[in-house]
């Protein structure tokens, strides 16, 4: 007897025994559960795709900088479509990425199979690094770098949505904002 | 003669509470704002449903933008959070047989979230404040919108402490002996949640108010970002918590039954409370400066012990009803019990599409989807709008009306008007709701981003096109938003109608046949044999071992996928 919204007619309610098909549902879902905790620990060691937890703490004049440096050093030629610059970073180097409103630059060529250092920050909001079609997807902050080690497994043309709402206007904003990656054979 | 001082209580008819007039009247007010409310955050969601239409895009990208900081902050937090407080003091006052602690308090609770909801409401539509129910730093609101956001704020802290007050009244008054009702109980549940929850809200919203003054110079848009989801996913964890308590209250409305085990689902109640918060990490995953060790910890709930409590209600809801339906003659076969139930009356079959679309649709993805690194494929794609309306719309909102459907004669004191469009709404509702939330999944696991108010990339250099199908999936469910608003439009017709048109219930009305308690049925037939080898409810066994493939299939064909994109580390 009783209901779900009166007071329990046993006062020993914690002492009634539990019935069977709760109590099993309860083992299997627990165990599951246990499951799913080790699997993602032990996705780290058994999987390709993890984040890499290092990041740093910066500001916009110092990232800018990086960007521009590499600019300078690695730009092997201007966009076809767009016209920006595109840089080619050696494998194995740091590549820098920033996020604006309402682009991601510069436009990055890397080689397949080759793992870089990519770094990534924001100039203003906050933003999102959306590969497409890749569909992975980080965040990306004003005043924090941070580091994830990318070795694309495929070539072709990449592109960079933004993830993170950053404001706009009809003409351009969120929905505009793009950046390219190009990997090479 | 009558006197012309009515009591203060009243002996309802339909319901056999003792209703407190006050307290009445506050649940009457909170409830009906809700319902308002509801209305105004439809109204701009079909905005931003017929917009993101490839092919029709009705609004500009700016006016989109309005429409989606509208439309999450009025159907996310607005429509709820009215709702709950109404449910609050319903189970305070009218389910315990009591008074409101301090009527002048709740209020003062109602006025406070009303002119806070304005003010925001006014912010937003003044145009310069379009930045979405989140509102991450740096992109800043007018000062009003935050003002507004933590008046509502206060209020609805008020009103959770004058529940709690008012459970103080009853156990000083002895309104009702022993524990509390489970249903109750879960009521407390999610009280606390929610004063965690608003605390959060406070110590990021304050100072982000006054930033917006200028008073503040700066706020760190990571901290922002973890302060803000203590607040913002917690909000949703109170919504799971009193729709899961509405599941066990109809449960027992309609079919006279008894939670299995009062020991499991309270249990399973703690757990929320110890452990439901943690998975505000969700939102986080993709973000620098937070080891792996803390957002294991955090996302998996501690071992996963929330997700282990939704699975634990999701089988004693439908469980205790299997039992009840048995021990009332309906022993034979699976699910004998589940197809002669009353599938016509809009509070159960509300509720039950609320437990299905919460379990299957919002809570197998929302389990998947946290898992720190399935994150990076999903994470802020269209598959989280996908998901949360699968939470919160098929689950919250699916449950909220249909327990308003029980109010309504209670309450409101009125028979429900139109109780043919009320038995179609719940089906209408879930299925537009089933639609949208599947297909925006699978644009956002092909890759299409939320929040975007144009998902062509019309006009620039740098052109990137989505699959077909993406686009495909994106119209289709759309069309699913738009079924969804019209079983919310059917909704708020019968409720208008009900209350305003609808037959009254006198106060000295004959007594409505009550449910049977199935115990009392069970022992009166004295048969003996319930259930079948040694399950008491094993079509409910078995349906929960379907969820539970589900998942385990779901959950690996994502990593399968995952396994398949760059290499990261």
């Amino acid at each position: 007897m009783g209901t779900s919204y009166t007071p329990p007619t046993n006062p020993d309610w914690w002492r009634e025994p539990i019935e069977r098909t709760e109590l099993l549902w309860i083992v299997i879902s627990f165990a599951w559960c246990l499951f799913m905790f080790g699997w993602m620990i032990a996705w780290h060691w058994i999987g390709n795709q993890n984040m890499n937890n290092e990041a740093y703490k910066t500001t916009v004049e110092v990232y800018t900088k990086k960007v521009d440096d590499q600019l300078a050093k690695y730009t092997v030629r201007k966009d076809e479509a767009s016209g920006d610059d595109v840089v080619a970073p050696p494998p194995g180097s740091d590549v820098y990425l920033l996020g604006m409103q309402w682009q991601w630059r510069p436009i990055l060529e890397l080689k397949k199979g080759q793992t870089y250092r990519l770094h990534l920050s924001s100039k203003d909001v906050v933003h999102g690094f959306s590969l497409q079609p890749e569909n992975i997807n980080f965040q990306a902050y004003p005043g924090y770098e941070q580091v994830i080690n990318i070795t694309p497994n495929k070539s072709g043309t990449f592109s960079i949505a933004c993830g993170e709402y950053c404001g706009g206007v009809d003409a351009m904003g969120h929905h505009t904002m793009l950046g390219r990656i190009y990997v090479k054979e | 003669m009558a006197t012309t001082t009515m009591s203060e209580f009243r002996v309802d008819p339909v319901s056999g509470l003792k209703i407190n007039r006050t307290a009445n009247t506050l649940v009457k007010v909170n409830a009906f704002a809700a319902i308002v409310f509801l209305l105004v955050g439809g109204l701009f969601g079909i905005g931003v449903a017929l917009t993101r239409m490839p092919g029709v895009q009705l609004l500009k990208p700016e006016l989109f933008y309005m429409f989606l900081t509208a439309h999450g902050i009025v159907a996310l937090m607005v429509w709820i959070i009215f709702f709950e407080m109404a449910v609050l003091y319903f189970l305070g006052a009218h389910l315990l047989g009591n008074r409101l602690a301090t009527p002048r308090l709740a209020w003062t609770q109602f006025w406070l979230m009303i002119i806070g909801a304005a003010i925001t409401a006014v912010a937003i539509l003044q145009g310069n404040s379009s930045v979405m129910m989140t509102s991450y730093v740096p992109l800043q609101a007018a000062p009003h919108f935050y003002l507004g956001l933590i008046l509502f704020a206060v209020g609805a802290l008020i009103g959770c402490f004058v529940f709690l007050g008012t459970l103080v009244v009853a156990k000083e008054e002895k309104t009702y002996t022993g524990s509390l009702p489970l249903v109750v109980f879960g009521g407390v549940t999610a009280t606390v949640i929610a004063i965690f929850t608003i605390a959060s809200g406070a110590l990021i919203l304050i100072p982000t108010f006054l930033w917006s003054l200028g008073l503040i110079s700066q706020i760190d848009p990571m901290m922002y970002r973890v302060i803000w989801w203590a607040f913002g996913h917690s909000s949703q964890q109170i919504n799971v918590v009193t729709h899961i308590s509405i599941w066990y209250l109809i449960a027992s409305l309609v079919f006279g039954a008894k939670p299995m085990s009062e020991k499991v689902s309270r249990g399973a109640f703690l757990l929320y409370i110890l452990f439901l918060q943690l998975g505000s990490v969700h939102h986080l995953l993709a973000d620098p400066g937070l080891s792996s060790a803390w957002k294991i910890f955090n996302t998996s709930y501690m071992l996963y012990l929330a997700v282990l409590a939704s699975m634990i209600h999701g089988l004693t809801v439908p469980g205790s009803i299997e039992v009840a339906q048995r021990k009332k003659g309906l022993d034979t076969g699976l699910f004998t019990w589940l197809r002669k139930a009353p599938w016509g009356n809009p509070v159960f079959s509300g509720m039950f599409m609320s437990l299905i679309g919460f379990g299957f649709i919002g809570g197998i993805t929302g389990v998947v989807m946290s898992v720190e690194q399935i994150n990076m494929i999903i994470h802020n794609t269209m598959y989280l709008p996908g998901h949360f309306h699968g939470t919160v719309v098929s689950g919250t909102t699916m449950a909220f009306m249909a327990v308003t459907y029980y109010l309504i004669p209670v309450v409101f004191q009125r028979k429900i008007a139109l109780g043919a469009i009320a038995k179609l709404q719940p089906y209408v509702f879930s299925i537009g709701g089933a639609i949208f939330a599947i297909s925006l999944m699978g644009a956002g696991t092909l890759g299409v981003q939320r929040r975007h108010a144009d998902i062509s990339f019309a006009g620039q250099p740098l052109a990137y096109e989505y699959p077909e199908i993406a686009k495909g999936l994106m119209s289709f469910g759309e069309i699913g938003g738009i079924v969804m608003a019209l079983g919310a439009t059917m909704f708020i017709i019968v409720v208008l109608a009900s209350i305003f048109t609808g037959e009254r219930i006198a106060e000295d009305a004959k007594p409505w046949p009550k449910v049977e308690d199935a115990d009392v049925v069970f022992e009166k037939t004295g048969k003996k044999h319930v259930g079948t080898g040694g399950f008491e409810a094993p079509g409910t066994f078995v349906l929960a071992m379907v969820l539970f493939v589900t998942l385990v299939l779901y959950y690996f064909i994502n990593f399968k996928y995952l396994s398949s994109v760059w290499s990261m580390s």
